[in-house]
């Protein structure tokens, strides 16, 4: 799943805001946003999984929204805001509620999809600061850990919303 | 698990992983994230086809295509003396003759034997470079009849996988004494018989394989990044038997690894091809898998037919037992592949049971197939599925309680040696079903049984009393019966001069944690913070030897091995500690993280002789190496023998067949537990994938064509989180006798027992419609059929 840009192809300047701040590339148009992230950018936080867009891995947020980035093309991405899993800790490294929540639950083993996974559920949780078992049951069924048995993920998205209601 | 965070490093404490921090922040370094200036890239051109001739290849189109650095064939790989990829366990059949072991060439020679075979690898500036031109490749195919299913190869007539394995026979292998299991059964007052499949699979490991190598001309060395379990077993396997290298000009490394399950140990064609390619083009050559390829070119898992019979008394006493199985080994032989089926799988029979006879024969056939190899468990699940089912038939024919059956057949006096091979050092396996009968409340079943008859919907409990064979292995046991590895561990001690510690194992973390347990172990075992340890692995550079991580071997032989040089840490530490305290060396004690003069407050903290080791301005010098750093090699005394007894209970919709898991307790005996949040995780993860397999996944091929229907995450049914029940774990602990942290392994335990269990609890809930059988997955239309009475076999 290594990609690089091809001398020899038309390519476009991508500009995007990574993690707020704004990074250029060139892509051919055929580069996936992922492949883009991860070669151009050096971005390698976000992990690559199955390339069609049903493991999750390669989950990062768009623009508000939860999109797999290895079925989105790098050029679909120009102008626009890109948040991963390197944006996710504060800029003093401290890891956020949902963060901590995963390594008190033990809800990461190999961390291959945990990127995706975080991208994800931080999302509901910002929508939906009270989420019920089936709705974080919902979310976490559109990844795939071979390593949890997800009990862990559930119960840190779960976790994670209620200390978060109780900081507000 | 939600025990509250320990600043401590006690051993049993659960503490939080060390390595969390950089997975969750996206600073895990996996090998595809490792880039090397000069970087080129691989593409492998695979054969569409599951069994054909090649006729002729012509590169010209592909190497004029933009980019192309190079593409190369058998023909080059063969031109260059490479050899084939070995297997690292010899077999001998029932007449002791060897194996067959057909040539497995990592770019195929004349003739392709499974959709996805190496053909071709193209090397490129870019991936997609490599890629299109791949696609200009001109290979002329004869395609010849494929055959897939096992049962099929061996049949007078099938096509034929490899001229040298007549009859695609590899070995017909036999362990146990078959008169004696004949004479049991001639006593028998009743004979349970059954035929069963253990559906094949396809690991998965959400981290595809991937290789980047890099030969220095300078000195002649190379270094491959791999996505790999046991780092200095591919450099053993891939400099002594395929590329002929010095062992000293290579260094493997195995970063972080997402996730292996055991499809990452074996040495695979492409981490050969690339290190071969990147001193011929003379620039570092990276390869990834992508999805389609990991389905094709990952070793599988399982896929063995098995009849088996069952001999008991009248009163339901094991007689003996004799299982006739025909196991498919896929195209080739794999690292592995041929003790899964054998000493992973056979020596597993007796289970936790007294069966004095028992007789295994394996059959195991080559077919147009991916390889299989050991996944997750490796031969110890298949071994558990056939005993467990049959003894839950055995119990419904016998009419007798499923408990009790096992009750009255559970080994109660230890060590016991088994008439398969093992001799087990201790277990308590009635503690561990009565314990997981209470927490799966079995008492309180009848009551929920007949409250779902009300809603129309069927309940059952299931039963798997399992037992397992760890800790892989006594190296001269192991060799005897024909592995041609060793099989222990290494570790090594850094103490530095202020006292904090590097850990060097030969173990390989790929999820489950050493960085964390093993330094847990180190803290306490020195009375130091567990921040003070570093734990460091999977770099052939690095540290002094390893086998790695499979078979749930790491704390039980990686974790003894640091034990071990532990052990000498502190001996040398007691003659430092001695100079300094002017003190006989046989008078100094150490503990909590201080060397004291017994029956005295002189004491010098571990720190202090760190440091004097290291300063040695007042230090034994004429008697004593300055330094503190030590290297052990542990080989285990025995196996280990984790049990335990899973409870399934499940409700089943007779109208749709739809099968919901309502409870899932499991107990499992692991010895002494250094981390129990990290051992929970092992076993969470583990019952996913037997869930998995008894629930939803199955490799399918095209039986004319051999194509790989089950080939995306679209087709092959990966558990989600909502096809999971919420699992009920707990432990019962008999440390293990003969390692010196007790410790028994729990990586596979999971995927071993719950299998049976989901199954004999789907049999129960439908033995009242006449259901006697089953087979895995246990999709709705499966079920559905069975209540309705028809065939259950479909695809």
């Amino acid at each position: 799943m290594s990609r690089e840009p091809n001398e020899d192809s038309r390519r476009f300047l991508v500009k995007l805001t990574l993690n707020g701040k704004e990074r250029t590339g060139y892509c051919e148009p055929r580069t996936t946003l992922c492949d883009f992230l991860r070669h151009h950018l050096g971005a390698t936080g976000t992990h690559v999984g199955c390339e069609h867009g049903v493991c999750g891995a390669c989950t990062v947020n768009v623009d508000g929204k939860p999109v797999r980035s290895c079925l989105m093309f790098a050029f679909q991405a120009d102008g626009l805001q890109v948040n991963t899993v390197e944006g996710v800790a504060g800029e003093d490294g401290r890891l956020s509620a949902l963060q901590q929540a995963f390594r008190r639950h033990h809800a990461l083993q190999c961390g291959f999809c945990t990127p995706g996974m975080l991208i994800s559920c931080q999302d509901l949780l910002d929508r939906n600061p009270r989420p019920s078992r089936e709705e974080v049951l919902e979310v976490v069924s559109g990844h795939l850990c071979r390593c949890t048995g997800y009990v862990g993920i559930v119960n840190a998205v779960l976790d994670a919303a209620a200390r978060q209601r109780e900081l507000k | 698990m939600n025990a509250p965070e320990k600043a401590q490093s006690a051993i049993g404490a659960s503490v939080r992983r060390k390595e969390d921090y950089r997975f969750l922040t996206g600073g895990g370094k996996y090998t595809d994230d490792v880039t090397l200036p000069g970087q080129s890239y691989a593409y492998f051109v695979r054969s569409p086809h599951a069994h054909a001739k090649i006729l002729k290849i012509n590169k010209s189109a592909a190497l004029k295509a933009p980019g192309v650095i190079a593409v190369y064939t058998g023909d080059d790989t063969a031109a260059d003396k490479m050899g084939g990829l070995p297997c690292g366990w010899l077999i001998k059949d029932v007449k002791g003759e060897p194996m067959k072991e057909p040539p497995h060439p990592p770019l195929a020679q004349g003739k392709v034997r499974h959709v996805g075979d190496q053909v071709a690898v193209i090397i490129a500036e870019t991936y997609n470079q490599a890629k299109d031109a791949a696609e200009l490749l001109e290979v002329d195919y004869d395609v010849l009849p494929a055959v897939v299913d096992a049962v099929e190869a061996l049949k007078p007539g099938a096509p034929q996988v490899h001229d040298g394995a007549p009859n695609n026979r590899c070995y017909l292998w036999s362990l146990g004494d078959k008169a004696a299991t004949d004479a049991a059964f001639a006593k028998a007052h009743h004979v349970t018989k059954i035929d069963i499949t253990n559906n094949r699979l396809i690991p998965n490991a959400i981290e595809p394989r991937a290789a980047l190598a890099h030969y220095n001309r300078a000195d002649e060395s190379y270094t491959l990044y791999v996505a790999n379990q046991n780092p200095h077993v591919e450099r053993l396997l891939m400099t002594a038997f395929v590329l002929g290298l010095p062992e000293h000009k290579v260094r493997v490394i195995a970063p972080d690894v997402g996730g292996g399950f055991g499809s990452k140990i074996f040495l695979y064609a492409e981490d050969v091809i690339v290190t071969w390619a990147s001193k011929k083009v003379n620039r570092p050559v990276k390869w990834t898998a992508d999805r389609s390829e990991a389905f094709l070119s990952d070793a599988h898992g399982r896929d063995h037919h098995t009849h088996a019979e069952l001999a008991m008394d009248k009163d339901g006493k094991f007689l003996g037992l004799r299982v006739k199985t025909i196991a498919n080994l896929g195209a080739y032989l794999s690292t592995f592949g041929s003790s899964v089926p054998t000493y992973l799988y056979g020596t597993l029979l007796a289970g936790q049971y007294t069966t004095p006879a028992i007789y295994v024969e394996v059959d195991a056939a080559f077919t147009n197939t991916t390889p299989v190899d050991a996944y997750r468990g490796a031969g110890r699940p298949e071994a558990t599925y056939v005993l467990e089912r049959i003894v839950s038939q055995a119990a419904r024919e016998m009419n007798l309680d499923q408990a009790e059956i096992r009750r009255r057949n559970f080994i109660t006096a230890f060590p016991y040696q088994t008439p398969v091979a093992l001799m087990y050092d201790i277990g308590d396996y009635k503690s561990c079903l009565d314990k997981a009968q209470k927490l799966a409340d079995v008492a309180g079943f009848p009551a929920r049984r007949a409250e779902a008859e009300k809603r129309g919907k069927k309940r059952g409990l299931g039963y798997s009393t399992y037992i397992e064979a760890c800790g892989l292995a006594p190296s001269n046991i192991a060799g005897a019966l024909g592995a041609r590895a060793g099989l222990f561990e290494a570790g090594e001690i850094r103490v530095h001069p202020t006292g904090s510690v590097t850990v060097f194992t030969g173990s390989h973390s790929h999820g489950q944690g050493h960085e964390t347990t093993f330094a847990q172990v180190v803290a306490a075992r020195l009375g130091i913070p567990v921040e003070s340890v570093d734990v460091v692995h999977g770099d052939t550079g690095r540290m002094p030897f390893g086998m790695g991580t499979y078979g749930s071997r790491s704390i039980a032989v990686g974790g003894a091995a640091i034990m071990k040089a532990l052990d000498k840490i502190e001996a040398k530490g007691k003659k430092i500690a001695a100079h300094l305290l002017e003190a006989a060396e046989s008078d100094i004690e150490f503990k909590d993280g201080k060397f004291t003069v017994a029956g005295t407050d002189k004491s010098v903290p571990f720190g202090g002789v760190a440091f004097s080791a290291y300063v040695p301005h007042n230090y034994p010098l004429d008697k004593l190496e300055p330094g503190l750093n030590e290297t052990a090699f542990y080989d285990p005394g025995n196996f280990t023998y984790p049990a335990g007894t899973h409870i399934a209970e499940v409700e089943v919709d007779p109208e749709t067949g739809v099968v919901q898991i309502v409870n899932f307790s499991a107990v499992d005996d692991f010895g002494n537990i250094i981390n129990p949040m990290i051992v929970e995780g092992q076993v969470h993860g583990g019952l996913a994938q037997g869930i998995g397999q008894a629930m939803l996944e199955n490799c399918v091929y095209d039986q004319e064509t051999g194509q790989l229907l089950t080939g995306s995450y679209m087709d092959y049914a990966m558990p989600r989180a909502a096809d999971l029940p919420s699992f009920k774990v707990d432990t019962h602990v008999t440390p293990c006798t003969h390692n010196p942290l007790g410790v028994k392994g729990c990586g596979e335990a999971g995927a071993i027992g719950s299998p049976p269990a989901v199954v004999n609890a789907v049999i129960d809930a439908l033995a009242p419609l006449g259901v006697k059988h089953l087979e895995m997955p246990l999709t709705p239309e499966r079920v559905w059929r069975a209540i309705q009475g028809k065939p259950t076999k479909v695809a």
